[in-house]
């Protein structure tokens, strides 16, 4: 119903007549066989961002809530602020020139269009690796990565640290394309991801999630195609089934659990009982029923988005030091309005039916034999303890706690977070 | 930093002025001790009707579900449709003239401005009666029940059958006030109800809920005021623990349910798996700024509320396609008039905070000792077996279980949900 709003087919559009006079990468030109991979790049057209921002000058607010606190929500008079600088002084050319300098591509896979960034490391015998974002990020909260991933020895780590990089956009995100039927659930891409690598050429490679990477992330371990040679994440699925059935059933703590993992456990108990998981259960029955007001209110996508418990930490970039700044926290809010993914991104939760992304038994953890290397961040909403990922990875090459970052680790700590890649994957050298 | 959107204040304005010229309601004048009654009138400015219009014309689409059936959401093509129509030919002014061709009146209880309808019968002995809606509701879900409860005569009724009746928009709902700080649930509101029917000089009185209604009967009744004489509730909450407890987890139900038990509990095992907007509302009220923000966004969440034959609720999704109805079956306009109402008021997030507010159980029974009514409407969330009636409400003076109606009873089947509250109320007259 309205004419002025850019359609992803148009942003699309801008990118194929950017590929016609683009090459392919070189290992490309041997796939060519219709699995191509096009070069891609960003355009938006400036009528998105003069209709963005006269939306944002044009919203109406609810009243205030009734408490002090978070308790109820996104809290006004915060959000208003900040909803105000991004309709004002909020510049998303900045994002999209600095996505723009890094190579990025489309190729379509079971068929579904599928953006990726690829950025190969100029040292040789670099490790391939696919990192996949979660909800609410994309693939801004991995760029900070990029840099120490790829060239290790311009951010204190060596030559042989290296790795070439895959940062993909899920279906339905970002600049990926929606899909129009179901079954894009975790376990259906990761096997997009490892068709993504052989298509990239890669015979060895390892995979990194957090959020929804990680149940990708684990679901390619499970599948152990040709090539992948192990896997990092960051939001284990440990919890041992008898905890589970205890939280589920509001308690007691099993019997048996030492200091450590009795205070995961209340700890699991006050996250689910203080309602920080209301997002993923109404996503999970009713994405459609939630999209709409996303689809059309920045201000009711920015909101949505800003609930998750992991921005809790984040006090709206009052920090300007601290990562993500306010500016990268738009930056991913933006790319979801502008590519229209309210909706299709809060999909992937119907597709999980459900499924909790921590509990072993829902993600399968013993079918992988495959390495799986684990670290844990402190302000992460669950925190593993070493014990229930050793029950749940048989083979668990790697246990770390580290000392700070949280839920969205490589936004907040890229440094800490590509130093634990490095030490994770060494041994897979 | 919206400049053409009406605020409450601004329409309460509008109702002030109106107040000013009018008269108070013969029984409250012995009140007029800060306890004021004054009329009210709706007159929603033009350019909040123009603003509205503007943006459902305006409205950025997701893409389509990628399902053929509701079951991740309203379906784009269905609210597309509602849209159009809504921008177009919808006519809120119809609904406005409704409501102000009924003595509508405002005041405050415990701090905070109460709207109602109040409307009292030609008949002598009429028994004064309060009606209390739900959520994805308002007044607009009473309004055909006014006149065969008030005008017994005119529909198959004796005089004998007459009520006053008093209908009042719960606290953050519709024309009343929003509450600015917490403790709004349904004891406050009971107890708020309670003053507001003592006010009105009513001595002897009866009350009705279903939805969030039932809820604030059911704390009525436990709080007993002086001059209720009973309830009569469409949602009543008779689950016994052990059910509930099974319901709720999921579990295999208890040893030795009768069938009707069973299929209750059947029953509540679906509701509890369509009931995540309440779980939603519950937890995080204040993120839901798209449906403040988005007309279209506020229509999908207000239409995804569940009945026994479907999510959206099966009476609301046939709805949509009902131009008119001689029967009193639910229409579309009835559908947007109550929306508007929703939007035009700004009542998304305030009336969801009353989830927020509540931490008891749905269905669990509450211990009410006064008389109880119960009518059973098929569609609604469970039928409430006559078994589990009896032990949660030790004084239940009427259960009845019809063939028709669902979750919004008195606005799908007006007259015989009329016909329940005369039948459930009659012993309690005075001869």
């Amino acid at each position: 119903m309205s004419a002025t709003r850019p359609t992803r087919r148009d942003v699309l559009a801008t990118a194929a007549a950017a590929s016609a006079v683009s090459f392919l990468p070189g290992q490309l030109a041997a796939v060519d066989d219709g699995n191509k991979i096009r070069p891609f790049h960003i355009n938006i057209p400036e009528d998105a961002l003069v209709d963005l921002r006269r939306r944002i000058a044009a919203t109406r607010w609810p009243d205030r809530e009734t408490v002090n606190d978070r308790s109820q929500g996104v809290q006004l008079a915060k959000f208003q602020e900040l909803v105000r600088y991004w309709g004002t002084d909020y510049d998303w050319r900045k994002v999209e020139a600095r996505l723009n300098a890094l190579p990025q591509f489309m190729t379509t896979i079971d068929d579904v269009d599928i953006h990726f960034i690829h950025v190969r490391s100029r040292h040789p015998n670099a490790l391939p690796l696919i990192m996949t974002h979660g909800w609410p990020g994309s693939v801004i909260e991995l760029l900070k990565t990029v840099g120490p991933l790829t060239d290790p020895t311009a951010h204190g780590g060596r030559a042989e640290d290296a790795f070439d990089l895959v940062l993909p956009s899920m279906p339905g995100y970002g600049f990926s394309g929606k899909p129009t039927g179901t079954g894009w659930n975790p376990d259906r891409i990761a096997r997009a991801w490892a068709e993504l690598m052989r298509r990239l050429g890669y015979a060895r490679y390892v995979a990194q999630g957090g959020d929804w990477g990680s149940p990708v992330t684990s679901a390619m371990a499970r599948h152990a195609p040709a090539g992948l040679l192990g896997i990092h994440v960051n939001l284990p699925a440990t919890v041992p089934p008898d905890v589970a059935a205890a939280l589920a059933g509001g308690g007691p703590a099993p019997a048996g659990l030492s200091e450590q993992e009795r205070a995961v456990f209340e700890a699991l108990m006050t996250y689910g009982k203080q309602g920080n998981s209301a997002y993923f259960v109404m996503m999970s029955a009713r994405p459609q029923a939630v999209g709409y007001g996303l689809t059309d209110s920045p201000a009711g996508l920015a909101a949505w988005m800003l609930m998750h418990p992991g921005f809790v930490p984040w006090a709206y970039g009052e920090n300007p030091e601290k990562s993500p700044t306010k500016d990268e926290v738009l930056d991913d809010i933006t790319l979801y309005w502008l590519t229209n993914t309210g909706t299709s991104a809060a999909r992937l939760y119907w597709e999980n039916g459900g499924q909790s992304v921590v509990l072993a038994a829902a993600q399968k953890t013993a079918e992988i034999s495959l390495p799986v290397a684990v670290t844990v961040f402190p302000g992460e909403v669950y925190r593993a303890p070493e014990t229930w990922a050793r029950r749940a990875y048989r083979n668990l090459i790697y246990f770390h706690e580290v000392d700070k970052g949280g839920h969205f680790a490589a936004w907040e700590q890229p440094e800490l977070f590509s130093a634990e890649l490095r030490a994770a994957f060494r041994s897979l050298r | 930093m919206c400049a053409t959107s009406p605020t409450r204040r601004a329409l309460l304005a509008a109702s002030a002025a109106a107040g000013a010229v009018s008269l108070l309601p013969g029984d409250s004048a012995a009140a007029a001790d800060g306890n004021t009654v004054r009329p009210f009138k709706i007159n929603v400015p033009e350019a909040a009707l123009v603003d509205l219009r503007r943006r459902i014309a305006a409205t950025r689409w997701p893409d389509r579900e990628t399902v053929t059936d509701a079951s991740q959401g309203v379906k784009l093509a269905t609210i597309q449709e509602l849209a159009r129509y809504w921008a177009t030919d919808y006519d809120w002014r119809k609904v406005e003239a409704r409501l102000n061709a009924l003595p509508q009146f405002m005041t405050e209880i415990d701090g905070l401005d109460f709207h109602f309808i109040h409307v009292r019968s030609k008949h002598e002995n009429a028994l004064p009666l309060i009606v209390n809606h739900g959520w994805p509701g308002s007044i607009i879900e009473q309004l055909k029940i006014i006149d065969p409860l008030t005008n017994p005569t005119a529909y198959g009724g004796g005089a004998s059958d007459a009520f006053d009746v008093v209908i009042p928009s719960m606290p953050g709902y519709g024309f009343s006030g929003k509450p600015t700080t917490t403790g709004w649930g349904p004891e406050r509101m009971a107890r708020a109800w309670a003053e507001l029917m003592k006010r009105l000089g009513y001595n002897r009185y009866v009350a009705q809920g279903g939805d969030w209604g039932a809820f604030v009967v059911d704390q009525m009744g436990l709080q007993a005021p002086a001059g209720l004489l009973a309830i009569h509730s469409n949602m009543p909450a008779t689950v016994p623990t052990d059910v509930n407890n099974a319901a709720g987890a999921g579990a295999p139900p208890p040893a030795g349910l009768s069938a009707d038990e069973m299929r209750a509990y059947q029953q509540l095992i679906r509701t509890f798996k369509q009931v995540e907007y309440a779980k939603y509302m519950a937890a995080r009220p204040q993120t839901l700024y798209g449906i403040a923000d988005s007309p279209v966004g506020l229509a999908a969440w207000l239409l995804d509320h569940n009945d026994a034959d479907g999510q959206p609720a099966a009476a609301v999704a046939s709805a949509l396609d009902r131009t008119a109805s001689a029967t009193g079956e639910l229409t579309r306009d009835e559908i947007l008039d109550n929306i508007t109402l929703y939007w035009l008021t700004n009542t998304g997030v305030s009336a969801s905070r009353l989830y927020w507010e509540y931490k008891g159980g749905f269905f669990n029974a509450k211990g009410v000792k006064i008389p109880v009514a119960i009518t059973v409407f098929p569609g609604e969330q469970y039928e409430a077996p006559r078994s589990w009636a009896e032990r949660a409400y030790p004084n239940l003076i009427y259960y009845n279980k019809v063939d028709k109606g669902g979750h919004f009873a008195a606005w799908e089947q007006p007259q015989l949900f009329s016909e329940e509250v005369r039948a459930a109320f009659r012993p309690l007259r005075r001869p």
